[in-house]
């Protein structure tokens, strides 16, 4: 049907070689091939956001990526967040502020979070509410996220300067 | 059956009332959520349906060769396949004969984005180059779109069966209307618009179905179980036995009334599966959400009458209400009976004429949308007393207050015969206005009008949230129902384990993002003094299933707390026997304290829970002869409050009696320029009854308020002349991001309700009751100095300036 291509990628601290559909986007070869199926698809129309994983480092929309395009990446989903079994402060403050309802929007959620705190360990709400516009969650109206995410920073700060 | 006792509710609780974490919530933090996209069984094969691009068009030739020829595709089903393979879905609609709803359309397609063939394959991709390989030809058929249209004589006709669009009609009359009409000092009048949007949760429905030919079983999971006692309809949709089905509940991502009896996708898994003997997973993408979710929200014109006295006390109300139902009409116009549990409101009205008319267009169907129906009732109720309120040039505050019920009044009947179990309205608005500092900002709106030009509005509603519904609204609006059911359960099963652990087993599809885990983790733990973190929560499939109903009309938390208190009662009855036994004491002097059972004053001589259990479970002879081994009880617990309509249907009976009540206050910004509206507060003060945990219950309101926003200023799905549908994605429908809501200041006032476990009363709906109600009413009152009035949602960008324009003549 469609051309096989080589992907070597590495998710997660792992490193997945696989031969693949050229047109496989990638949030299918996380769920499918990797059997990461944390990542939800929302829309697959590159709106809603629940499907945002970090490639390099950076939030992208997974439905919107093709696999071959994360080629000699470093990806990180919601299953790399907390490596030990455990949660991730992030996690923790989610959890702790119920900053989740349905839980569909909070894997892409997470990591949008967890790109933000990267950038500013200490933002705004104003700051939060307006970088997460671009991840729709339709439970929550965003405050308790909001919450969720003011709370993180301040626990990952913490332990910054504890550690 | 008259009123229930009154009850006596505990003064003190450990576990209820407190905002606990969420026991569901560990795993999907950790992305283990196990929904249904999730799942996958060997062998499992996909499917992908070829949807219609027409609004009105009779099929003419389906070619599937090159789609069955494609490698990778197993099967493909036309509609008239699908017509052969399976009977009719579920239809709880009148007459379903003269509308028929099929899983496809097998002679002429009724609204875009229905289904025509479906395709199964080794993966979703080669589905979906199948489906674009199979060649329909069409013969277009003039659109249906306007339901006032539809009305005429000589329109088009969605189902020739039915010989007209018009699915059900009927007025009722309840109290003395033409009195009160005749004799009311004043009578406003006007023509309200809703128009229709949806849940739109971000995982659509989907389902996996596995039919095992040796044996006959077929099993399915799906993300969307509720009335267990109803599935036997879709055996017989299935053409199976209905002791052959077993319907498995999965986690659900978002409903939102989306995934209440969602049966189409598990029908179309399940006759897949069947034709060819491997699993098959069916699941809806966002475009096949978007343009065929069978879900739609309410889409209603209203002719509206408020008679008053000069003194602004509300005597009548009188309405017509034109609503668009789409193509198909799953639930009958349930919808209205929702609105008919409070169709007054929080006020005192005596007389009141509901005529409802159910209108077929070439649109997806309505289903369920968070208020059923009675959201819609809420914003209708609200926008006419606030105009009344302008005729009679009342403060909107003073109106209110004339005009609540009083707690004195409790409980209150309603003149459609439901009941208002209790409530505190002006308690509510009072803590409302303090806290949004109502007099500040009305300061403030008359200085930055005059000092800066801008435009300022405060809006205020006061609405009702009902909450669990019993089975008589489903069919009080005929006379000859053709089936009177009466039962409307909710069940679980407590099992103690030798050890003593708890697991509590549910019947329906009880998660979809509410806390129905946390609630029964929260019950079980004030039951049996145990930590709730340690209650395992399962759930059964309906084939060894009790009869339940799942969430639904804010019924969830109130249906299972009077579920555990019964099976809790019946364990710790045997666990008292057994200690009893083993303590050398009567059962009577004994004491449940502190996760034991305990001689009443004697701390040392005690059994802990887990003693009692290793007992019930290995030791049977030394126990009692009467004393069965194990230590599990269940509680099929029916609805505590149901009364029957009366034959003549003056009165429809008791059928939504536990009243939740909420007043919100709105602050906005309108640009007239624009037309564009930006929110400066928020408040939303609301009365569940008592709370189990507060927190979540916040989580459904501020949530609630932002879908209301949704409603109220954002979305709409939207079909142009021709039928065609313009909503099918997320830039089109637009469900508003963390820019269009904003802070929500949350309060709540509690009085508990005289008849349920604890006084808890339903508040899942949440803020989507109020908030379509006040945000019209926060932007009319910004745009006073227009004289501009807010008829119709959602009040886009483009309405406001039409509004603005309107009222300036």
């Amino acid at each position: 049907m469609s051309d096989q291509v080589h992907v070597g990628v590495r998710v997660n601290a792992r490193v997945y070689q696989a031969e693949v559909d050229a047109r496989m986007a990638l949030v299918d070869f996380l769920r499918d091939h990797l059997g990461l199926t944390g990542t939800n698809m929302g829309c697959e129309q590159g709106v809603c956001g629940a499907c945002t994983v970090l490639v390099d480092g950076i939030s992208v929309l997974s439905c919107l990526m093709l696999a071959v395009q994360a080629d000699g990446a470093e990806v990180m989903t919601v299953e790399g967040l907390a490596l030990d079994g455990g949660l991730h402060p992030l996690q923790e403050a989610f959890w702790e502020k119920q900053g989740l309802q349905c839980g569909f929007c909070t894997p892409g959620m997470l990591l949008r979070g967890y790109e933000i705190l990267v950038e500013n360990p200490d933002p705004t709400a104003t700051e939060v509410r307006e970088k997460i516009a671009g991840n729709l969650c339709r439970c929550t109206g965003y405050q308790f996220i909001i919450e969720s995410i003011l709370e993180a920073a301040s626990r990952m700060r913490a332990e910054a300067t504890s550690g | 059956m008259t009123a229930p006792a009154i009850r006596e509710h505990p003064t003190e609780t450990k576990w209820v009332g407190k905002s606990i974490r969420r026991v569901e919530d560990p795993k999907f933090l950790r992305g283990r959520g196990g929904y249904i996209a999730n799942r996958a069984l060997p062998g499992m094969l996909h499917a992908a349906l070829v949807r219609s691009p027409y609004a009105h068009a009779r099929i003419k030739r389906i070619d599937v060769e090159a789609a069955r020829a494609l490698p990778g595709v197993v099967a493909v089903v036309t509609g008239r396949d699908a017509a052969e393979l399976c009977d009719p879905l579920p239809d709880f609609g009148p007459d379903p004969s003269k509308h028929t709803w099929r899983l496809l359309a097998n002679d002429k397609v009724r609204y875009v984005g229905e289904g025509v063939a479906a395709v199964v394959a080794e993966n979703r991709y080669v589905a979906e180059d199948a489906c674009s390989l199979i060649e329909i030809d069409y013969e277009e058929l003039p659109p249906i779109v306007d339901p006032e249209g539809a009305l005429e004589s000589g329109s088009p006709l969605v189902h020739d069966a039915l010989g007209s669009n018009i699915a059900y009609e009927r007025a009722f009359r309840f109290g003395e209307v033409a009195g009160v009409f005749d004799s009311a000092d004043v009578v406003v009048e006007d023509r309200l618009r809703w128009h229709r949007s949806g849940g739109q949760p971000l995982e659509p429905v989907g389902a996996i179905a596995s039919y095992d030919p040796a044996t006959g079983m077929m099993t399915i999971w799906e993300n969307s179980l509720t009335f267990t006692s109803y599935i036997f309809m879709l055996a017989n949709t299935l053409k199976i036995p209905s002791n052959k089905l077993d319907v498995i509940p999965v986690p659900a991502g978002g409903s939102f009334g989306s995934k209440l009896w969602a049966v189409k996708p598990a029908a179309i898994a399940g006759m897949l599966s069947k034709l060819i003997g491997r699993p098959v997973q069916y699941m809806e993408d966002r475009a096949d959400a978007l343009s065929n979710n069978d879900h739609d929200g309410s889409d209603r014109i209203y002719y509206v009458q408020l008679a008053a006295t000069r003194d602004g006390r509300i005597t009548g109300l009188k309405l017509r209400t034109i609503d668009d139902y789409g193509a198909y009409i799953q639930f009958g116009v349930g919808h209205h009976g929702n609105a008919l549990a409070q169709v007054t409101g929080p006020y005192r009205i005596e007389a009141v004429e509901y005529t409802v008319q159910a209108v077929l267009t070439n649109k997806c169907q309505q289903g369920a949308y968070r208020g059923f129906g009675s959201e819609v009732n809420n914003w209708m109720v609200e926008r006419m007393v606030d105009l009344l309120a302008r005729e009679l040039g009342m403060d909107r505050r003073e109106i209110r207050r004339k005009n609540f019920i009083q707690p004195d009044q409790f409980p209150y009947f309603i003149p459609t015969g439901n009941v208002y179990d209790s409530g505190d309205y002006e308690a509510v608005l009072d803590k409302a206005l303090a806290m949004a500092d109502w007099d500040h900002w009305q300061r403030e709106k008359v200085r930055l009008r005059e000092e800066e030009g801008r435009y300022i509005g405060i809006g205020l509603c006061s609405c009702q949230e009902r909450s669990v519904f019993s089975a008589t609204e489903f069919w009080f609006w005929f006379d000859e129902p053709a089936a009177p059911v009466t039962s409307m359960p909710e069940s679980v099963t407590l099992s103690v384990d030798a050890l003593g652990n708890i697991t509590a087993t549910l019947y329906s599809c009880a998660f979809w993002g509410n806390s129905p885990e946390t609630m029964v983790a929260q019950l079980v733990a004030e039951e049996f003094d145990v930590d709730p973190y340690s209650v395992n929560v399962v759930y059964a499939g309906t084939n060894q299933g009790l009869p339940a109903t799942g969430p639904g009309g804010s019924r969830f938390t109130v249906m299972i707390a009077g579920a555990i208190e019964g099976a809790s009662t019946k364990i710790k009855k045997k666990a008292f026997e057994i200690a009893a036994h083993l303590l050398e004491a009567s059962a009577d002097d004994l004491e449940w304290h502190d996760g034991g059972i305990q001689v009443k004053g004697s701390p040392d001589a005690r059994k802990a829970l887990g003693e009692v259990a290793i007992m019930a479970h290995l030791f049977k002879h030394s126990l009692p002869a009467e004393i069965e081994s194990g230590l599990e009880a269940s509680q099929v617990f029916d609805h505590p409050y149901t009364t029957m309509p009366s034959d003549d249907r003056s009165s429809l009976g008791v059928f939504y009696p536990f009243m939740g009540h909420a007043c919100h206050v709105a602050v906005v910004e309108v640009d007239p320029e624009t037309g564009m509206v930006d929110f400066l507060k928020y408040v939303a003060v609301h009365d569940c009854g008592t709370l189990v945990n507060p927190r979540s219950l916040e989580g459904h309101m501020v949530g609630g308020i932002a879908q209301g926003i949704g409603t109220a200023l954002l979305e709409e799905f939207v079909y142009d002349e021709n039928g065609d549908f313009q909503s099918g994605n997320f830039l089109n429908y637009l469900i508003p991001t963390s820019m269009d809501v904003p802070e929500v200041d949350c309060g709540h006032h509690v009085t508990p309700s005289p008849y349920t476990p604890y006084g808890i009363k339903g508040g899942g709906e949440g803020g989507r009751m109020m908030a379509p109600a006040v945000i019209p009413a926060a932007i009319e009152d910004a745009l006073e100095p227009f004289g501009a009035r807010i008829r119709e949602l959602p009040a886009t960008p483009e309405r406001v300036l039409a509004a603005i324009e309107a009222a300036q003549g």
